[in-house]
């Protein structure tokens, strides 16, 4: 019933500006996440970071909170006026309940807290590059023979319904909606149930595993995976 | 000018003595010069008085019979015992009658007073001749002579050109003068005297007291902080002051040891993973190279450090929260929509350990808060009563209910575990990293309690403990307010 997978998520490439003064912490980023595939650009200022992510083509910002020169949190306020939405991930060694509320408003559209797990970061940017490709239109999301829909509430699976309690609806639709993406434990419990805390006990893998045996229990092959290390991926076969 | 005084000087009480003396001393003699100066005036008057009386009487006698009556008479009163001065002498200086043998010379060119006392010698005193001699003015070098005697005199000239002295010693008055200078001395000296008493019997106490008190400070401070200041049971403001001071001490003793305990539970709960972490990784690196080997020793690696990532933020935020966290993210928070997201998201685990949990919600409950923060309070304090509910001797349960009374809100959280019998060990349960099994096995790093407690201070409202018939009952209690 439990399927583990070390597959790497997402396979397109996406073109990533890190803006960091930490040259170590840049060049680790540079390194993993090009190790996972994706291009990645250093800015090691604010000032250069707003010019590279005002001209450049990225689908993602990774902006450090304190920058010399320009604060990260300007950054993007600037990029935002000028009508520039590409996504925004901010890093921050702050981790005050206050902080993530001004960098949000800000126009930030995630916020991490330094020390983070890479899988952490590397799930939350994959995630905020496809929302732009956003599924928001679709009515009804299809995964292998798994379907859900969103208008009616209802989910089956090789045609057969299945019952789910609302928040399992919910969760399912998110873990749908990002499809062959990796879905961290601390995102679900943002998105799912709109907290930002750290549960003392792991709460979201009791969920998983209710939700997992009704998609599951009955039918030949396993959709809801678990990504060691990292977290969920929903996929088919 | 820089005055190096002696070490006793250099004490409050000596120098506030020695004030003091000086200006007794000082008033003392005011008053004792003016004191003399009044008597002597008085004194004077009186001679004076006395021998105008004498004059006046010593004139009827001349009235009544001239000369020879006047002489018999003085004669007859210079023979009494402690007579007046007398004297008649005829143009010439001859002595016609009366007791004076010398005169300072001048005296009896002079009519009326004599402003200044002068010196004279009575017959008797020095071989008698029938001439007035001349007595010299004393001089510094001369001391005055046994015989010779001060005095003031009225000097009259009679009709027939004979010259009549009445005087009047002034040996009194001088001894009088002996008696204050002498009166005069001992009171100083006694003042003097009491002055030192006073100043050993109180300055030195006091002085003696402030310097036990900053001995015992000066230990303390060397480190010993269960010394205490002592306390004379006076009552006094040594005692009260020594009283403050020692329950500062206390405070401070009790902080302190607050902070030892932090300290070595931080060391514990921080150094015992990062030890292992570090064994782990050592292990790895002195084992054959071996893939699998190696990405599990990565993976537990990883995991440790999760976790003490986890002990430091929840360390970040109790400090943040206890430093009086000041927050914009405060806003109105339906309580029950909370209570309700919390236990829903448990629920799962609560029924996969086999714990019944029931929810008892009052509507309409909302506060001004912190949503996050009492959730993640709430979510640790459920979290607990899961784990604790596991030792119930029935079906373990766990009772979650919101309740709002006249005067406060509380969120209570009931478990029918083993609780904590003694009230001491409730209290002690929500210090920091106290975990009241010594043995650290449950998992969680102690911090879950303290936490929901700094999130209940931030909040104006108190964490309570409280035994629950079996089990533990753990209570949030929010002020109840007004707005929203």
């Amino acid at each position: 019933m439990t399927s583990t997978t070390d597959e790497s998520s997402y396979s397109e490439a996406m073109k990533i500006l890190v803006i960091e003064d930490d040259r170590d912490a840049a060049h680790y980023l540079q390194r993993a996440l090009g190790e996972a595939g994706h291009n990645v650009d250093v800015a090691g200022d604010g000032e250069t970071g707003f010019v590279l992510a005002d001209a450049g083509e990225y689908d993602v910002l990774v902006v450090d909170r304190m920058l010399p020169r320009r604060d990260g949190l300007s950054v993007i306020a600037g990029l935002r006026s000028r009508g520039n939405a590409v996504p925004a991930l901010i890093l921050s060694a702050l981790g005050e309940v206050d902080d993530r509320v001004t960098g949000l408003r800000a126009g930030g559209d995630d916020y991490l807290t330094k020390p983070y797990a890479f899988s952490e970061l590397l799930a939350r940017i994959e995630v905020l590059a496809r929302r732009v490709g956003s599924k928001d239109a679709e009515t009804t999301y299809r995964v292998g023979d798994l379907e859900l829909d969103r208008l009616s509430h209802t989910v089956r699976r090789a045609g057969k319904e299945i019952t789910l309690q609302p928040r399992e609806f919910r969760l399912l639709e998110y873990l749908m909606r990002y499809a062959g993406q990796v879905v961290t434990r601390t995102m679900l419990l943002e998105n799912v149930w709109d907290y930002h805390f750290d549960p003392q006990t792991n709460v979201i893998d009791v969920h998983i595993s209710r939700l997992r045996g009704k998609i599951e229990r009955g039918f030949e092959t396993p959709v809801l995976h678990t990504v060691r290390g990292a977290g969920y991926m929903l996929r088919a076969g | 000018m820089a005055v190096s005084l002696p070490p006793i000087f250099k004490t409050t009480a000596a120098r506030l003595s020695a004030l003091y003396l000086l200006l007794f001393a000082v008033c003392a003699v005011l008053l004792v010069l003016y004191m003399t100066a009044l008597s002597a005036r008085m004194l004077a008057s009186q001679t004076q008085d006395t021998i105008e009386e004498e004059m006046q009487s010593l004139g009827r006698a001349y009235q009544r019979g001239g000369l020879p009556v006047l002489v018999r008479v003085i004669g007859q009163r210079s023979r009494q015992p402690g007579a007046n001065l007398y004297l008649i002498t005829d143009p010439n200086g001859r002595i016609l009658a009366g007791n004076v043998q010398s005169l300072e010379p001048g005296v009896l060119e002079t009519d009326g007073w004599t402003e200044q006392p002068f010196v004279y010698q009575r017959f008797g005193e020095v071989a008698e001749t029938g001439v007035l001699a001349e007595t010299p003015p004393p001089s510094a070098d001369e001391p005055p002579g046994r015989m010779r005697h001060a005095a003031m005199a009225l000097v009259l000239r009679l009709p027939n050109q004979m010259i009549m002295l009445v005087g009047r010693d002034l040996g009194e008055p001088e001894r009088f003068r002996a008696v204050v200078r002498r009166s005069l001395m001992l009171a100083l000296g006694m003042m003097g005297l009491g002055g030192l008493v006073i100043w050993f019997f109180v300055g030195r106490r006091a002085l003696k007291r402030i310097d036990d008190v900053s001995d015992a400070s000066r230990r303390i401070m060397a480190g010993d902080l269960t010394r205490r200041l002592p306390v004379s049971g006076a009552g006094d403001e040594f005692d009260r002051l020594s009283e403050n001071l020692n329950a500062m001490l206390t405070r401070i003793a009790s902080l302190n040891d607050g902070l030892k305990q932090v300290s070595a539970n931080i060391a514990h709960d921080l150094k015992t993973p990062l030890t292992r972490l570090r064994n782990r990784a050592e292990a790895a690196l002195a084992a054959e190279p071996d893939g699998a080997g190696y990405r599990a020793a990565l993976e537990s690696t990883i995991a440790e450090s999760d976790q003490l990532i986890k002990t430091f933020n929840a360390i970040l935020m109790i400090a943040r929260l206890e430093a009086g966290y000041s927050s914009e993210s405060v806003t109105p928070v339906d309580l029950g929509a909370v209570v309700r997201d919390v236990t829903e998201l448990y629920e799962p685990v609560a029924e996969e350990g086999g714990v019944g949990m029931s929810v008892d919600v009052a509507e309409g409950i909302t506060i001004r808060g912190n949503r996050e923060l009492i959730a993640q309070a709430l979510s640790n304090v459920v979290d607990n009563a899961i784990k604790y509910s596991a030792e119930a001797v029935e079906k373990p349960a766990v009772a979650v209910r919101l309740e709002r009374s006249a005067d406060e809100i509380v969120l209570s959280v009931a478990d029918n575990g083993k609780g904590i019998p003694e009230a001491a060990d409730r209290e002690r349960a929500t210090e920091r990293f106290v975990r009241l099994e010594q043995s650290r096995t449950q998992p969680g790093a102690g911090l879950g309690l303290s936490l929901a407690k700094a999130v209940m201070i931030f909040h104006s409202g108190r964490l309570e403990l409280a035994p629950a018939e079996p089990g533990l009952s753990v209570r949030l209690v929010f002020p109840q307010k007004r707005d929203p």
